[in-house]
């Protein structure tokens, strides 16, 4: 096959309720079978195990819907994205679907390191007093530090939130609790959860739900 | 009542792969509800990742949902994690496909692939709110049945299930639910619905039997209570396979075998003396090569899978393997589809046709000796002599593998420590030959597991080898084989012995399961929950000997437990072929022409004369 044919997809799409417990690896397996049942020429590795030619964004840690995560595939052969969205609408499983699908440069850097920033839809089970939180967020955007600690493979490590997070909003509230917005630094110069936020905002112990709405590139 | 999302949200953050209890996977199918007449639960009584890993499940999954009027839908035993997590939020255990509780389900039908998943099966029960005792159900649905070649000898189950399947599955397990069906419709009592599934072929109703035992303690007869059910169940086979199902469920999760499977054969002509699924899947059923490649392009196009195993007892035995290995590496080399074999002979044929399917990708191959003398193999009727395998590792190495497994049994009948060092010289000499071709890179791989003697095979009369001399083997191994390039692994004696009482065990075992599933026995196989004291306190407290179960040696005469199970494999052969097992006497692969195991004359044999 020559390389000359080759095409370089990106496609755009979200991850359900119903597959939110799937981890990032199954995830790539899922989508290399969906890919195989669409029929689509994918690019393989050379060598003894030959792997498809996909490349995620950004893993999205396991519990997270995401309504906007991306994944470059290399092609053998060209094919019209509107094409690949046919046959993927039904070669997908419940759950994942297509949102956009376009084509990109092949001499574009890899996805993963064009990611800049991550957006998230963060609902908390919390029902304290509206004025409260946002006094919290208030505070917490005009902090000009926020040193936290995190325990990567067993080592403590002292780390500076503050500069990680973005923007951060209270969007609304009802009785079950109120819903956040915030962009997250991600990738180089570091990459927080919304997690951490969570923390920071003293909202701990209170059961709450993460869809990523973006990744900025 | 469906277990819901919101339920669930609260203990799968907490549990190790969550993934294996929210179902949604591609081809799994969810049919209304309230559309059908008769829904099934299909059980397997271990994780996710091993259950899945299970053809004879997709089987009957397959066949149940093409019926309009039935669905069937799928549970696995949660990890001890979520077991917790469910009980302590009063979760009852529950489907993947609908996420109803088993309880709803009108038939739970447990796939019992092995003794150390017992006590998982009365694991599930409990977790689903079932007593786990049949008796105890008394006239509410569903009805617990269960098939799979542990129903050979099911009589340590007994108290815990209303029936089981003996033998082939697709055909039994619809006329069954259309006996549910009917029983539903007209409101029949579970009692006499039980009387109608014993009218069934291949149907075991163990209540409708009463066990009498002689003072010694062994079987005296085993009778059926009411007309209906057979004195001797005869086993069910299909007499040709139907299609093979294409549209498999494809798991999320990484499971054991993450493939695509394809049954090449069902049965086993080769009479390995030891093995019981080489007699009690007789007898040998082939799919032709174009069923198998049909079957193939219909399972890459609607699975997606990167890898299809050929499954058979026996696959580089089937006459178009070649062929068939040839054909699909033509067809599918673009993407690529990785082709396996789980079983190959130790021959150099076996090694060419690796050499064709594992491509330069050359991962290892795996020969099972079984055993380390002539002597012995020809006890087991294991018709490989040393040359073969000799010469095999020889064109493996030569063809480019780095690494072989080499998989042998001890405590095999009549082995002695010379049996035993005689393994160590095979090995010594694969590992030289190793060395030679591929120096310090070469490895050669030993895996030793503990011969447990099972019913329906011509090993069902002898003992389980003794505590004392199996250490005196195993040090014998662990001396001899050691250092750089090779590699020794065993499993633990005390799950053989088990294994070894449960396999040949009677009715009364079923308290000795009950009692020490409720001191806390389960995940048996696996080592790091198996609980040798919790076993030994429940044989102690029922005053049964586990040492009586597992370590006597039968005579004919005795009643064995399962002889009203009518394998179709004669009793007189069985006990021939041990009689020419203690002689030393082999006995030809029955392809080159009958041996009179008794098939041909119970349930018929194509290949007979």
């Amino acid at each position: 096959m020559t390389q000359m044919n080759r095409q370089r997809l990106r496609i755009t799409f979200a991850k359900g309720e119903t597959l939110k417990y799937i981890s990032h690896l199954d995830l790539a397996r899922a989508w290399e079978r969906a890919l195989r049942r669409a029929g689509v020429p994918l690019a393989y590795s050379q060598g003894f195990n030959p792997r498809p030619k996909m490349a995620f964004a950004a893993a999205l840690p396991v519990g997270y819907t995401a309504t906007a995560e991306m994944v470059d595939i290399l092609l053998e052969k060209p094919l019209v994205p509107l094409e690949l969205a046919h046959r993927l609408a039904v070669a997908l499983p419940p759950g994942l679907q297509v949102v956009s699908i376009k084509e990109v440069d092949l001499g574009l850097p890899a996805l993963q390191s064009q990611v800049r920033a991550a957006e998230y839809r963060v609902s908390v089970a919390w029902t304290g007093d509206r004025a409260d939180l946002e006094a919290r967020i208030a505070a917490l955007l005009a902090s000009p530090t926020l040193p936290r600690e995190r325990v990567r493979k067993g080592r403590r490590r002292a780390y500076d939130l503050r500069p990680l997070v973005e923007d951060l909003k209270l969007e609304d509230g009802d009785a079950a609790g109120y819903r956040l917005w915030m962009r997250l630094h991600h990738g180089a110069g570091g990459t927080a959860r919304p997690e951490d936020v969570l923390d920071t905002l003293g909202l701990v112990d209170v059961p709450f739900s993460v869809e990523r709405t973006g990744l900025r590139v | 009542m469906q277990i819901s999302n919101r339920l669930l949200d609260r203990i799968l953050p907490t549990v190790t792969m969550p993934a294996r209890y929210t179902g949604g996977e591609w081809n799994s199918v969810v049919k209304d509800w309230d559309d059908v007449q008769v829904k099934l639960v299909l059980a397997y009584p271990d994780v996710y990742q091993v259950g899945m890993s299970n053809l004879g499940l997709m089987i009957l999954y397959d066949i149940v949902n093409r019926q309009p009027g039935f669905l069937a839908e799928r549970v696995y035993a949660p990890w001890v994690d979520m077991d917790a997590a469910m009980r302590r939020e009063g979760i009852p255990l529950y489907s993947l496909e609908s996420r109803h509780p088993l309880g709803e389900f009108d038939v739970l039908g447990f796939t019992l692939p092995y003794e150390l998943n017992f006590s998982n099966v009365l694991n599930m029960l409990n977790l689903a709110g079932l007593p786990v005792l049949a008796v105890e159900r008394g006239e509410d649905w569903p009805l617990v049945i269960g098939g799979g070649v542990g129903t050979v000898n099911a009589e340590p189950l007994a108290d815990f299930f209303d029936a089981f399947v003996i033998g082939d599955g697709e055909e039994v397990i619809l006329e069954i639910l259309n006996a549910c069906a009917r029983a539903k419709e007209s409101g029949a009592r579970k009692s006499e619905l039980l009387r109608a599934l014993a009218g069934i072929p291949g149907v075991y109703v163990p209540s409708l039997y009463q066990v009498a035992y002689h003072d010694d303690g062994t079987v005296a007869a085993i009778t059926p209570t009411t007309p209906e059910a057979s004195p001797r169940i005869v086993r069910r086979i299909v007499p040709q396979l139907p299609p093979p199902p294409v549209d498999l469920v494809v798991p999320y999760v990484k499971v054991i075998h993450d493939r695509g499977m394809v049954e090449i054969a069902r049965g086993c002509t080769a009479g390995c003396r030891f093995c019981q699924a080489g007699m009690v899947y007789r007898p040998l059923r082939e799919r032709s090569l174009s069923e198998v490649l049909t079957a193939v392009e219909a399972i890459v196009q609607r699975t997606g899978y990167e890898e299809i195993a050929l499954v058979s007892l026996n696959s580089a035995s089937h006459p178009q393997i070649e062929e068939m290995v040839r054909e699909l590496i033509a067809r599918y080399s673009h993407p690529p589809l990785a082709i396996s074999l789980p079983s190959l002979r130790i021959d150099t044929f076996s090694v060419r046709l690796a050499e064709l399917f594992q491509g330069r990708r050359k991962t290892g191959l795996t020969f099972a000796p079984e055993a380390g003398s002539q002597r012995l193999r020809d006890v087991i009727n294991k018709r490989v002599t040393e040359e073969d395998l000799l010469a095999t590792a020889e064109a493996a190495f030569a063809g480019g593998w780095q690494r072989i497994k080499l998989y042998f049994m001890i405590g095999l009948p009549t082995e002695t420590l010379d049996d035993v060092g005689a393994i160590v010289e095979l090995v010594r000499e694969v590992r030289a030959m190793s060395r030679r071709y591929h120096g310090r890179r070469a490895q050669v791989n030993v895996s030793v597991a503990t011969f447990i003697p099972k019913p329906h095979t011509p090993f069902q009369w002898s003992p389980l080898v003794g505590e004392d001399d199996l250490s005196a083997r195993l040090a014998l191994l662990r001396r001899g084989i050691k250092g750089r390039g090779v590699r020794l692994s065993w499993h633990a004696p005390r799950t053989s012995l088990l294994e070894a009482a449960l396999a040949r065990g009677d009715r009364r075992l079923g308290r000795v399961i009950h009692r020490a599933w409720q001191d806390g026995a389960r995940f048996d196989a696996w080592p790091e929950h198996f609980d040798w004291e919790v076993w030994q306190r429940a044989f102690a407290a029922e005053g049964l000997d586990v040492d009586w179960y597992a370590r006597r040696e039968r005579s004919f005469a005795e009643v064995l437990p399962w002889d009203h199970i009518e394998n179709g494999v004669s009793k007189s052969f069985l006990w021939d072929e041990y009689q020419r097992a203690l002689h030393g006497e082999t006995t030809p692969d029955c392809r080159l022409g009958c041996v009179g195991c008794g098939l041909a004359e119970t349930l018929g044999c194509e290949g007979a004369g």
